[in-house]
Formats: C-alpha cells, sequence, structure tokens
C-alpha cells in the first residue's frame, strides 16, 4: 500500500505546489479558496494562530463544500477577527464565552441534527467547526470539551496553541511548557520561568476519551495540516485537531521566525505530530532532521534565561548537531550563565517524546 | 384533558406540546423531573425530531442552548439554585445575543448553607440578566406560561424564564388541564429566528462591540423589555381566548378593590395568601392581594394602578438582598414613588421555611396595626440567632454557624414548620 505523500514547505524539504497537477495543490495555493479569515483583520505580524485558523477553516471549508458553521471561543482570534462591525469571517460565525465553546458546537449541531431530520435527510451536510486558543481548550473550556468528546458529539474542535494566554499579556495556561516565561511564571529565582511538573497534554486527554480522530499539527506544515482538517471532515463525531501556532508577541520570537519555530519544535521532539483513532497513535510525522532543543529554544525571548546574557547575545549556534550526546554537551558551553540543568531537562522532555511517539527512524543511542 | 399528575410531568408534556428542537438537561433538585419526563418523551418517540442532550454541567446545558438557538432551533432547558448560579455567565450571554431559549427555573435556596428547599434566592440573583422572568402561582398557571413564553420569547427574541416554586409546584400532583396538540400548533407558529448561522447567508454574530455602540445594544434589549409589557398581556389574552382560562399576564389582583390593605407576592404562596385573605375578610378586614405573574420586565404602572387606592401595602416575599431588605419591595416601592403609603416588607419562607396562614394573619395584623417594622423576617427563631451571637461575643474561634445553629436547634434539624 503506497503511504500518503506529504509536501513540505520553503526552508525544509521543499516541494512547490508548482511542481504539481492543479488538484494536488494546496487549498491555500488554489485561487478558489475561501478566505474564510479574510484580509484586513487585527493580528500581530507574524501571527501563528491567525495564519493556522487561515489554512484549517479554508481547509474546512473545501472539505464541507463551504457547508460550515464555526463557533469561536473568546480569545486572540475572536477579538483580532471582530472588533465590530468589521468582522474578517466569511462563514456563519458565532462567538460566545470564553469557555464554553466546545459546548456551542455541540448546540449547533443538534439544532443541524433536527433541521436535517425535519427535511428528511439521513444527517446534516452542514458541518460544525468549533475552535479557541490554549488557554479556553485546556483550562477555562475543558470542561465543556471534555463533556463534548464524550457525548461524540459531531463537532470539529481546533485548538491553536501558542502555549499562554496571550489575549490578556501573556499569562500562564496549563499548556505553557516548563521554563518558559510569562507574566505569571516570571524569569527570576533559583528556577525561573514556569515550575516544573505541571501543564497538561490536551491531545493524550483528547486520547483518553477514544474519540474518533484525534491530530496534532503546526503551522509549519501546510500540507500534513490541511491533509488532517480533510480526514477529520470525512468523519463524524468528536474530533480533535491541536495545532502549534508561535505566537512573536508571547514567545519573544521574531515575527518572520513563526513557521521556522513551528517546524523547529517538530523537529526537536519538543512537539509531536501524529494522529490517533479512537485512542490509537495511527500515523506520526517522523523527524527528518533532529535538531537540539537549544536551537528551537534560543531564538526565543521567553526562554532567553536559560541561557545566560552572553550565550544569548552569540550567533545562532551552529546547526544540526546530531544525536543526544553533543546536544547536551553545548549547553555547558554558557555554564555559570544560564540553566544548563534545565536545558537539559527540556532536551530530555524532547528525547522521551522521540521515544513514546517513535520519531526517528532509527532509535539512537544516549 | 384533565389530568391529575405531578407539577413537573406537567410542564414536561407542555413543553413537549411546543414542539422543542433541542433539550439540554442537567439534574438538580427539584427541577430533575421535568427533563426526566421529557428525556422520557423523546426516547420513547412521542417528542419527534428531538435532540435531548445529557450535559456536564449547568453552564453547558445554556451553551448548547445558545448555539442550537443561535443555529435557529426551538430550545428548551430547566435548572434550579446553584445551577442557575453555575450557568450565570452563559444565562447573561444568551440574553445578551437575543436568542429566544425558553428555561424553566424551579425556585430553590442558594446555599451555603446547602438547602434544596424554595424560595426565589436563584431567579432574583438573575433579575437583571436580560431575561423575561414570569412567576407560576399553580401548577395549571406553570403548565400555561411554558406555551406563553415559547411565543413570547420569539416574537421578541429575547430568552424567558419560567420561575415556579421548586416542591411546592413541582412535587405537587394537582388536576391541570392539558391543552391537545392541535391547539397548541395553532396557537404557538414555528419558530421564525431573526438571526441565523447559516451558510447560505454567513453572518457574525457576537462579535467584539466598542463603547461606539454597547450602550445601545444594552438600551434595546431594555426597550424590549419595555414592549413586553404589551405583549406580554396580549399574549396572555390570546391564550384564553384559545383556551378559556386566564394564565399570566402582568399582575392579578384578588379582592383589592376596596382593599386598604394589600399583599404584593409571586409565586405559589399567593394561594396561600388568597385564603388568608378570604379568612381575614370574614371577619371584616378590607385585604386583598396582587400577585405578580411578570417581575421582569417590571410592570411599574400597573402595579401602581392596582396600589394606588390602598392604604398600606405588605410586599411578602421569599427573596433577600442581604445589607438592604426586600427585592421585590425595592422594585414595588419605585411603582409607588410619590405616593404615601404605609409600606412593609415581610421576607419569609427562605429555604422552604413553611409560610402558614396563622403566621401570615398574625404578620398581617400587625400590619394592619401600623405596628410590623418596616422590615420582619417572619417566623425568625431569634432563639438560636441570639445564642449564636452571644457565642461569636465571646469566642474568637466560634466554629461554622450553620452546625452551631443546628445543634441549638436539636433533634428537629429537618423539620420545617
Amino acid at each position: 500500500m503506497n503511504a500518503p505523500v506529504k509536501f513540505y514547505q520553503t526552508g525544509t524539504f521543499t516541494v512547490g505546489n508548482r511542481l504539481l497537477a492543479p488538484e494536488q495543490r494546496s487549498v491555500q495555493a488554489s485561487t478558489e479558496r475561501s478566505n474564510s479569515l479574510n484580509s484586513g483583520h487585527r493580528a500581530c505580524q507574524g501571527c501563528g494562530e491567525a495564519l493556522g485558523a487561515r489554512y484549517a477553516v479554508d481547509a474546512a471549508m473545501r472539505a464541507t463544500g463551504n457547508r460550515l458553521i464555526a463557533a469561536n471561543a473568546t480569545g486572540c482570534l475572536e477579538v483580532f477577527s471582530t472588533p465590530y462591525p468589521e468582522t474578517s469571517w466569511q462563514l456563519p460565525w458565532i462567538h460566545s464565552l470564553f469557555g464554553n465553546v466546545a459546548a456551542v458546537g455541540t448546540g449547533i449541531a443538534a439544532a443541524l441534527k433536527v433541521k436535517a431530520a425535519k427535511a428528511g435527510l439521513g444527517q446534516s451536510a452542514v458541518r460544525v467547526l468549533a475552535q479557541g486558543g490554549d488557554g479556553g481548550t485546556t483550562d477555562i473550556g475543558f470542561g465543556c470539551l471534555s463533556g463534548m468528546f464524550e457525548r461524540n458529539d459531531d463537532v470539529l474542535y481546533i485548538c491553536y496553541d501558542n502555549e499562554a494566554y496571550m489575549n490578556t499579556g501573556v499569562q500562564r495556561s496549563s499548556a505553557t511548557p516548563y521554563a518558559a516565561r510569562t507574566a505569571t511564571t516570571m524569569a527570576v529565582g533559583a528556577e525561573p520561568g514556569a515550575e516544573r511538573g505541571k501543564g497538561k497534554n490536551l491531545p493524550l486527554i483528547a486520547m483518553a476519551h477514544q474519540i474518533p480522530y484525534v491530530a496534532t499539527a503546526t503551522v509549519a506544515d501546510l500540507r500534513d495540516l490541511e491533509a488532517k482538517v480533510e480526514k477529520a471532515m470525512t468523519i463524524h463525531g468528536a474530533r480533535y485537531l491541536h495545532i502549534l501556532v508561535p505566537c512573536p508577541l508571547g514567545w519573544g520570537s521574531a515575527s518572520h521566525d513563526t513557521i521556522k519555530l513551528a517546524r523547529l519544535a517538530r523537529e526537536t521532539g519538543i512537539f509531536p505530530v501524529f494522529e490517533a483513532e479512537h485512542g490509537e497513535v495511527t500515523a506520526v510525522t517522523k523527524i527528518r532532521h533532529r535538531v537540539p532543543v537549544d536551537e528551537y529554544l534560543r531564538p526565543q525571548k521567553r526562554f532567553a534565561h536559560l541561557f545566560g546574557k552572553e550565550v544569548a547575545a552569540q550567533a545562532p549556534a551552529a546547526p544540526a548537531a546530531q544525536g543526544g550526546a553533543s546536544v547536551l554537551a553545548r549547553p555547558g558551553a554558557g555554564a555559570g550563565q544560564g540553566h544548563p540543568e534545565m536545558l537539559a531537562r527540556i532536551q530530555a522532555d524532547a528525547d522521551r517524546n522521540i521515544r513514546r511517539f517513535k520519531l526517528l527512524d532509527e532509535p539512537e543511542v544516549h | 384533558m384533565l389530568k391529575q399528575i405531578e407539577g413537573s410531568r406537567a410542564v414536561a408534556e407542555a413543553v413537549a406540546l411546543c414542539r422543542p428542537d433541542v433539550i439540554c438537561a442537567y439534574p438538580i433538585s427539584p427541577q430533575t423531573h421535568i427533563v426526566e419526563g421529557l428525556g422520557e418523551l423523546v426516547k420513547d418517540g412521542t417528542l419527534t425530531p428531538c435532540e435531548f442532550i445529557n450535559v456536564e454541567s449547568e453552564f453547558a446545558a445554556m451553551s448548547v442552548a445558545i448555539g442550537s438557538s443561535a443555529t435557529g432551533a426551538r430550545t428548551y432547558t430547566a435548572t434550579a439554585s446553584q445551577g442557575l448560579l453555575f450557568m450565570a455567565e452563559a444565562v447573561y450571554n444568551a440574553s445578551g445575543l437575543g436568542l429566544p431559549i425558553v428555561m424553566t427555573v424551579a425556585n430553590r435556596a442558594i446555599g451555603a448553607p446547602i438547602n434544596i428547599w424554595n424560595d426565589h434566592s436563584d431567579s432574583m440573583s438573575q433579575r437583571d440578566s436580560g431575561w423575561i422572568q414570569l412567576f407560576a402561582e399553580s401548577n395549571q398557571e406553570a403548565l400555561d406560561l411554558h406555551i406563553q413564553a415559547f411565543k413570547l420569547a420569539e416574537e421578541l427574541s429575547m430568552p424567558v424564564m419560567v420561575c415556579m416554586d421548586g416542591f411546592i409546584l413541582t412535587h405537587a400532583y394537582e388536576r391541570v388541564d392539558m391543552p391537545a396538540q392541535a391547539e397548541v400548533d395553532a396557537f404557538l407558529p414555528p419558530y421564525e429566528p431573526r438571526q441565523v448561522l447559516d451558510p447560505a447567508e454567513p453572518v457574525s454574530i457576537g462579535a467584539m462591540v466598542g463603547p461606539e455602540a454597547f450602550m445601545e445594544v444594552r438600551y434595546l434589549a431594555h426597550a424590549k423589555q419595555l414592549s413586553a409589557l404589551e405583549v406580554i398581556p396580549r399574549i396572555a389574552h390570546e391564550f384564553q381566548q384559545r383556551f378559556g382560562r386566564r394564565s399570566g399576564g402582568l399582575v392579578r389582583g384578588y379582592r383589592c378593590e376596596d382593599a386598604e390593605t394589600i399583599v404584593v407576592a409571586l409565586g405559589s404562596v399567593i394561594g396561600t395568601l388568597k385564603d388568608t385573605v378570604d379568612d381575614m375578610r370574614e371577619r371584616g378586614v378590607l385585604i386583598g392581594v396582587l400577585g405578580l405573574q411578570s417581575f421582569r420586565p417590571f410592570p411599574l404602572a400597573a402595579v401602581r394602578a392596582a396600589l394606588q387606592h390602598a392604604k398600606r401595602v405588605v410586599v411578602l416575599e421569599k427573596s433577600f438582598s442581604v445589607g438592604l431588605g426586600g427585592v421585590v419591595s425595592t422594585d414595588v416601592r419605585l411603582a409607588l414613588s410619590g405616593l404615601q403609603l404605609h409600606g412593609y416588607t415581610v421576607v419569609a419562607g427562605l429555604g422552604g421555611r413553611a409560610i402558614t396562614k396563622a403566621s401570615l394573619e398574625r404578620t398581617l395584623r400587625e400590619a394592619i396595626a401600623d405596628k410590623l417594622p418596616s422590615l420582619t423576617f417572619m417566623d425568625l427563631d431569634w432563639r438560636i440567632v441570639n445564642r449564636q451571637l452571644e457565642r461569636e461575643a465571646q469566642v474568637r474561634r466560634s466554629g461554622p454557624i450553620a452546625e452551631n445553629l443546628l445543634r441549638d436547634v436539636g433533634t428537629v434539624a429537618s423539620k420545617v414548620s
């Protein structure tokens, strides 16, 4: 059986759209794309969430023949897209509250089901998307999300994860990674940034609900993201897509590095990209070019305290140290300046992800 | 059709006659029997098509209702007490969005201390939420108000809360006249939404609104509630024309015409008050009762018209604003602005404390003699109150209040009368 072919974007192992037959090109490459999150909104330069939402919603629109209703949690995406009356949304869209978007999605799906029944149809041709950020998903909206999963309601839920409450000024969420500086996990003290041993992994929790489809993706892999949205739309029941969306403002990264950081999150093993059906991992995106975690962390000011001032001021490190030994050795160059022990823990976490999700084709010896 | 059934069952059957598309249910006493009844009607195919959804909280119940109502579905849910508080954020959101959801509130006290019995603290806490609030005096009226509520909500595109006393009504078996489906269909047209999530005509609902238009959106909600002051009596009149009984409306007086003293109240206690008034009338006391069927919008003009010829007004309420006094009384006082009446607030029945005719007559006689304090807690057990006050004066770590009081009350802790 042929494995599905997925193409990668500029900066990695590129196969451009122009080399493909028109029907094989990405949704974003199509002049027919719906532009459901239209231009003119007020997202920051380099906003990963705006990019992720555009990719995902356009793909969902194509998959459903533009028969899609979206519910949106409170958060950046809702705020930057809708200051009254200039909505960017080109599809039926509702915002209710911060913590209830999954339940609003359930309500929309229920109404559509009854409408279909009244029209003598087996099921509704109109589909439902509920979307929110990591705060609205992993924290305040978690109860409603778990309820929607548990009932297997016919809703695709997308979490745009930028790892903190960016809309309110970069406060910690339960998706904030260890060591990250936020407004409520300050870069001070013996162990600066977010504390060790806290936070939750929503994709794994979603899998524990045994729902039909769970997937992760990043804004670095457009084709992969679109393919997962399209696949999700072929399935009925509760589906969960968790997209890593770098936030230049909250992460302290350059706005032109959004896609690069998303790619590095995957290539370090920090953010495993995979699919799961009914609680079972069915596919992973292998790491093509493994890099140590500090390559991902160093360009982000939220991790600057790990490196110390002198190290952080240096030119970017040479790429592509292969293998764990050199990875772990490198932070030692700034010993006494930063927090090499914290870096080592982050590296160990990434290595564990690589083992757990089998992200490398050949096991490496550490 | 006449039936001898539980109040909750009567409401469930009445709601089913309204052909709701989506029902969300989360259990809380004393609302449970209503949604259980509806769930059964959906599951056995009596009510179809209809989606009955067991949600994980009241917050989710109202949120599901928001999603389904915005997608053009006639939507119903029911709650009480803590449940209403837990969904409060979504309660305000539903009215802010102008979604005509109908919700039963089986009125129950709010904790702490936890208490499952009836008073009006729950719905009063949502007084300013933008929902229309109707109060039922009897099981028949509760049944009838639900049928009216869907018509009212959908005509105004505004959510309606039908408040009925927990246990006293919800769990009481009484004779009710259940309308026929064809009659309800003729009274209540299919839901035609003002706004709907529809791919054929995409709209954004719930967008961010800044200072340039927020006040206007709020004002329009107020204007709609004011217009409900005309719509509510009209719908009650239409209902009477079709079903042959008077239910709902804004206010309803009982023996008020020549009354020197009028008692204002909401809900099932009106029945007890009517009996008390009858007894007192027999002894020559000129007294009447004014029942409020609509609390929001508050019918200022109708209340004033009904009370202005009295000498004295006693507001009997099962709610209490800590640090002020009466909740309903404040609104009644506003209706009586400029009139020189003697006014009394009687807080009674909190947490299910029985309101007896004997206590009512004693209290009302004190009012008629103008010896009643302006704020009275009827049948308050001063003995245990004072003991606790002494305890707190003497000991720093005086312990949990409710537990101390129960210990003082002794073995009759569950006694309600």
